[in-house]
């Protein structure tokens, strides 16, 4: 059964509204002092045949950046991946979990598990702990049964499937972006790679918090491509 | 001595006395006598029958009619149901100690309720079996407990592989898919029906074309019943089905009473109608000598 700490308090519930300032979360405010986030930007878009999955590359304690080449990109199975935004250590271990508890379940039941379930799990962690955590994450992958899907899972714990997702401290310079491309048609593998590259991007240029190189993953049924898109290649910066 | 007198009410082959106390003993045979003792609870309960067909599961259990126990008892009513759903697209059909099985059908909308909230999807039938049977395992090897004397048969449609599975969970807790499966009083026949059913226009039962339908099925195994009951003379006996097929949407329901009752008596008229046949063949015979 899933980790469960303390469920949800009104005095929490109200901590939360006051910390919230027009609708985005201060990331800043709410990470502990000294401890490492990931204020970042972070992409998924769904296209006939996959999923493409990106993310920037930078880790900031403060205004010192503790790694400039950073992984945001985490497998939970084979043909399932996340990504992730806020406190890179809350994130780190609800990925770890959701990897134990998927693989059990891809036992059980004798099949590559769904993207939904991925989701499904994730969304309970975040949920159910959600006075303890700070972590954005968007669960994107292949699987049989739906083909290529996108999972939003916020900092409450809503589980939102979606055409595409943005998260992440970089994620609101570039909904207007992101908005106006998606409404130009469905995406197919190259389009929606592009569309990933030049969104973060942009998003890079105009977050403190966000920066580095583009890792994208493409994934497939025949599999995943990992790559890096190193600064000097952006389609659009600094 | 309890134990000498308890086995000298059983014509079986080998004596359990002393290794059949409780079900944490193995006799020298390696057998646990509690666990098939609780199958002899099953064995003695009303049939219960469940059949794979090409576009669904249909299950189906004989109950004594309430009106047979008391005429106080309300008639259809959810207290004396054989046959349960426990989620949306898996139901339970059971046969044995009513109020053992009532717990497992319990168990099963937990186990059901819980997988939703966890994984987020419809618990698969195989899922559900590999619990059911987990679960039931466990009661054969406590001191302080006992198995339950009832067997469980789970029709299921699995959402995202698009399948439909019929399992059944006996007292050991073993748990396998089948074609068809009976339990209770009168399996031995009419496990042989339901091969002839299942194998009417087919080779072999893992060939992909399972010829019958759940329409068919409801009237066949209302035939299998029927047949039972002209056996014995009981007429005191009443039919439960439920299904989970294309005709219900897939979600597993209870089969309306219109539609069983029509199958008892196509099944009462097809009965009569072989049974005549046999006479005409037999008068031929006659005559030819």
């Amino acid at each position: 059964s899933t980790h469960n700490i303390h469920t949800n308090t009104p005095k929490t519930m109200m901590q939360h509204q006051h910390q919230h300032h027009a609708g985005h979360p201060n990331y800043e405010s709410q990470l502990k002092p000294g401890e490492v986030g990931t204020g970042t930007t972070i992409m998924a878009i769904p296209f006939d045949g996959g999923v493409v999955l990106g993310a920037d590359s930078r880790v900031s304690t403060g205004v010192y950046v503790a790694n400039r080449v950073c992984d945001k990109i985490a497998q939970l199975h084979d043909n399932i991946w996340c990504l992730r935004s806020g406190s890179a250590s809350d994130c780190q271990a609800l990925t770890d979990y959701v990897k134990h508890y998927l693989s059990q379940h891809a036992i059980d039941v004798g099949r590559p598990p769904m993207v939904k379930t991925a989701a499904y799990l994730m969304k309970r962690l975040v949920y159910e702990n959600k006075d303890k955590l700070l972590a954005g994450v968007i669960v994107g992958g292949w699987d049989p049964v739906e083909k290529g899907s996108v999972y939003n899972v916020p900092l409450g714990g809503a589980c939102l499937k979606m055409p595409v997702a943005i998260g992440g401290s970089g994620s609101p310079f570039i909904y207007g972006l992101v908005d106006s491309e998606m409404a130009k048609g469905p995406k197919d593998k190259a389009e929606a790679l592009a569309l990933v590259k030049k969104a973060v991007s942009h998003a890079m240029s105009r977050d403190g918090s966000s920066g580095g190189i583009i890792r994208t993953v493409v994934v497939t049924s025949t599999g995943n491509e990992y790559e890096y898109t190193s600064g000097s290649d952006l389609p659009y910066g600094p | 001595q309890q134990s000498i007198k308890h086995n000298k009410q059983y014509k079986m082959a080998s004596s359990g006395s002393g290794y059949d106390l409780n079900p944490s003993t193995f006799s020298p045979d390696g057998r646990i006598f509690q666990v098939e003792y609780a199958s002899k609870a099953v064995d003695n309960a009303g049939t219960a029958l469940g059949i794979q067909c090409s576009d669904g599961i249909v299950v189906c259990v004989e109950k004594p009619k309430p009106t047979a126990i008391s005429k106080m008892l309300v008639q259809h009513s959810m207290t004396s149901k054989r046959v349960h759903p426990v989620s949306q697209h898996c139901g339970l059909a059971f046969t044995g100690l009513a109020s053992d099985a009532r717990q497992l059908v319990n168990r099963a909308k937990e186990e059901a309720a819980n997988y939703k909230d966890t994984y987020g999807s419809e618990i698969p039938p195989k899922i559900l079996a590999d619990r059911m049977s987990a679960y039931v395992h466990y009661f054969t090897l406590h001191g302080s407990l006992r198995p339950f004397g009832a067997t469980t048969l789970i029709a299921g449609y699995d959402v995202d592989l698009k399948e439909h599975a019929l399992y059944m969970v006996e007292p050991s807790g073993v748990a396998y898919q089948y074609h068809g499966c009976a339990a209770g009083k009168g399996r031995q026949s009419c496990k042989t029906e339901l091969e002839k059913v299942l194998l009417s226009s087919q080779t072999s039962l893992e060939s992909t074309t399972v010829s019958v339908t759940s329409q068919e099925a409801v009237k066949q195994l209302a035939r299998m019943i029927q047949l039972l009951q002209e056996d014995s003379n009981n007429k005191d006996v009443e039919l439960e089905m439920g299904w989970v097929c294309a005709e219900s949407g897939w979600n597993f329901a209870r089969v309306g009473t219109t539609i069983v009752d029509e199958a008892l008596v196509w099944a009462k008229a097809d009965i009569e109608a072989a049974e005549e046949e046999d006479d005409d063949e037999d008068d031929e015979n006659d005559m030819e000598e």
